[in-house]
């Protein structure tokens, strides 16, 4: 489709990039206007994986809603149901156990490993340098592995519960996590050696996609797409959650806003989570990996096969589920993309009255039109590509 | 600052215009006259104390059924001074509309297609609210209360892409 604008001088050109466009990341569309090859405006449109998510859990208890939190963004599960119970328990205002704190900030950062990973083997696989997705896919490998192994599952794990997680780390968990933990640091220089001074690779990303610090604020930037701009805004260090104040790790910053910085951070970040884990394996406490709160939290397994009491709650507690006081909260939580939040209005009952997730994609992505306008159209694949997004979350 | 200064710095400001506090679970709630919320997101923005810069959410809820109105709810947040405040502005539900604050924060253009597709609700002034989640010739607001779990569309969905590509 072509339209007229000045018949004289210039044909402006409107093209369709996607939903069905391997570098659109899921099914995300684009309507590109086109002045030769700049783009003069950059229309997104979203919505194809649109599910209800929100409208479904008005539908279930407080517990039934985990597993369609694993579907928000499929990269990162454990991120999804930690935001999600951390909002409960903050509506129930529970404690929960040590143990259970840092089982969840150690799989957390595993998360945002194979979070990252996913992102950096894709991004550079749009920008045409194909080995990297190979070695990265192997690393994501290994972390999935660990997720069965603790889950029971690789991608929906469902592992975070309210009150705790759903069951103790298994043997052979922390010998597990700890070689891959004393591997990992070789093979980000591996991926390093493959891009970070690569001519190819910084006449793609330096100066491309470009966004102030004053634009990503107000545009709602958050996670590393923010911090590329130079923000200091990581919700791990100003709120901090399940005990992240006792890790020590550092937030890298960029300067100049573009794909190169964000893609710089990115790195750097997954050094950091690889830090964090290697603490959490070393501060792992004993204890209760649930915490024990009756008509919030299931009782033991082996009790329920041995005490009437304890037979009865888990009865009470799968059929009425649980009801939190009257009232709304916000929490929200440093996900692998940003801001990931989770707002809760409770009428008493044992359903949410209203679920809303605040993803951090889709209002990363809306940021997109700013980054790539006056820009060539190869620019949009890798600016896409740097905002790391997920449809899953975008749409819900 | 905290929630009770907070609370009462905005209310002298706004004496009129703010019509209730709520602090729960540590969280500040200002419920606001709905013609007046795009001046008071700006005086938040703007005021140095409180420099709300960052529009964390922005959503609808539907209290209909007890209250006859649609609760529009935004989720603020200070990078500087790190605080929170969460701001309710009740609108009708005969005539749901209130005025944008996209001129406050740019972030909040989708959120406010979002509210509008989901609930129905407009935002006055603006600059382009089209649906943006739901297929262009859905008919209703689905999280609405109302709304049926299993839909009410008057084909299936297979059948209205179908359509539109024709």
């Amino acid at each position: 489709m072509t339209s007229a604008a000045d018949p004289t001088t210039t044909h402006l050109m409107t093209i369709n990039m996607g939903p069905q466009h391997p570098s659109t990341h899921g099914v995300l569309r684009l309507l590109l206007e086109l002045d030769g090859e700049m783009i003069t405006k950059a229309v997104p449109h979203v919505g194809f994986l649109h599910r209800g998510v929100e409208k479904l859990a008005e539908y279930r208890t407080y517990h039934q809603c985990i597993p369609l939190t694993d579907r928000l963004d499929y990269v990162a599960p454990f991120s999804n149901n930690l935001a999600y119970a951390l909002a409960v328990e903050k509506l129930l205002g529970i404690d929960i156990p040590e143990r259970a704190q840092h089982i969840r900030v150690l799989l957390c950062e595993l998360t945002r490993i194979a979070s990252h990973l996913l992102w950096l083997a894709t991004h550079a696989l749009d920008i045409g340098a194909m080995t990297v997705f190979f070695y990265c896919f192997r690393e994501r490998e290994a972390i999935y592995d660990i997720f069965e192994l603790v889950a029971g599952a690789r991608m929906h794990t469902s592992y975070i519960r309210v009150g705790g997680v759903s069951r103790d780390l298994p043997g052979g968990f922390t010998e597990k996590v700890h070689k891959f933990v004393m591997e990992f640091p070789a093979r980000i220089n591996e991926y390093e050696t493959l891009l970070t001074e690569n001519p190819i690779w910084k006449k793609r990303t330096v100066g491309v996609g470009i966004i102030s610090a004053e634009d990503a604020i107000d545009y709602g930037l958050s996670g590393p797409s923010l911090r590329g701009s130079g923000v200091n805004w990581d919700i791990r260090k100003t709120e901090p959650y399940s005990q992240y104040d006792k890790y020590h790790f550092t937030v890298p910053l960029g300067k100049n806003g573009d794909v190169y910085d964000r893609y710089r951070i990115r790195v750097e970040e997954m050094h950091q989570s690889n830090k964090i884990v290697h603490q959490a394996l070393n501060i792992l406490p004993k204890g209760d990996c649930l915490a024990r709160i009756p008509n919030v939290t299931l009782p033991p397994k082996e009790d329920v096969e041995t005490k009437m009491e304890a037979m009865i709650t888990h009865f009470k507690l799968i059929t009425d589920g649980i009801h939190p006081p009257k009232g709304e909260v916000y929490a929200s939580i440093e996900a692998p993309k940003g801001e990931l939040g989770f707002y809760l209005v409770s009428d008493g009952s044992s359903r949410p009255y209203r679920l809303k997730i605040r993803p951090p994609s889709f209002v990363n992505l809306e940021a997109l039109p700013k980054m790539v306008e006056g820009r060539l159209l190869p620019d949009v694949v890798a600016t896409i590509g740097s905002l790391d997004i997920v449809l899953g979350e975008i749409d819900r | 600052m905290d929630n009770e200064a907070m609370a009462t710095f905005i209310k002298t400001r706004f004496p009129e215009t703010i019509t209730g506090t709520n602090i729960f679970r540590d969280e500040l709630t200002l419920t606001v006259q709905k013609n007046a919320i795009a001046e008071i997101a700006r005086f938040l923005k703007e005021n140095e104390e409180l420099d709300f810069s960052f529009l964390s959410d922005l959503c609808g809820v539907d209290r209909v059924e007890t209250d006859n109105v649609f609760e529009v709810v935004y989720h603020l947040y200070s990078l500087s001074k790190n605080h929170r405040l969460r701001l309710k502005a009740p609108v009708s539900s005969d005539a749901p509309s209130l005025p944008t604050v996209t001129g406050v924060w740019k972030t909040a253009n989708w959120h406010e297609r979002e509210t509008y597709d989901m609930f129905g609700v407009t935002f006055e002034g603006h600059p382009d609210l089209r649906k943006i989640l739901t297929p262009d010739d859905f008919e209703g607001y689905p999280l609405r209360k109302d709304y049926p779990l299993d839909g009410r569309q008057p084909a299936t969905l297979r059948d209205i892409y179908r359509k539109g590509g024709e």
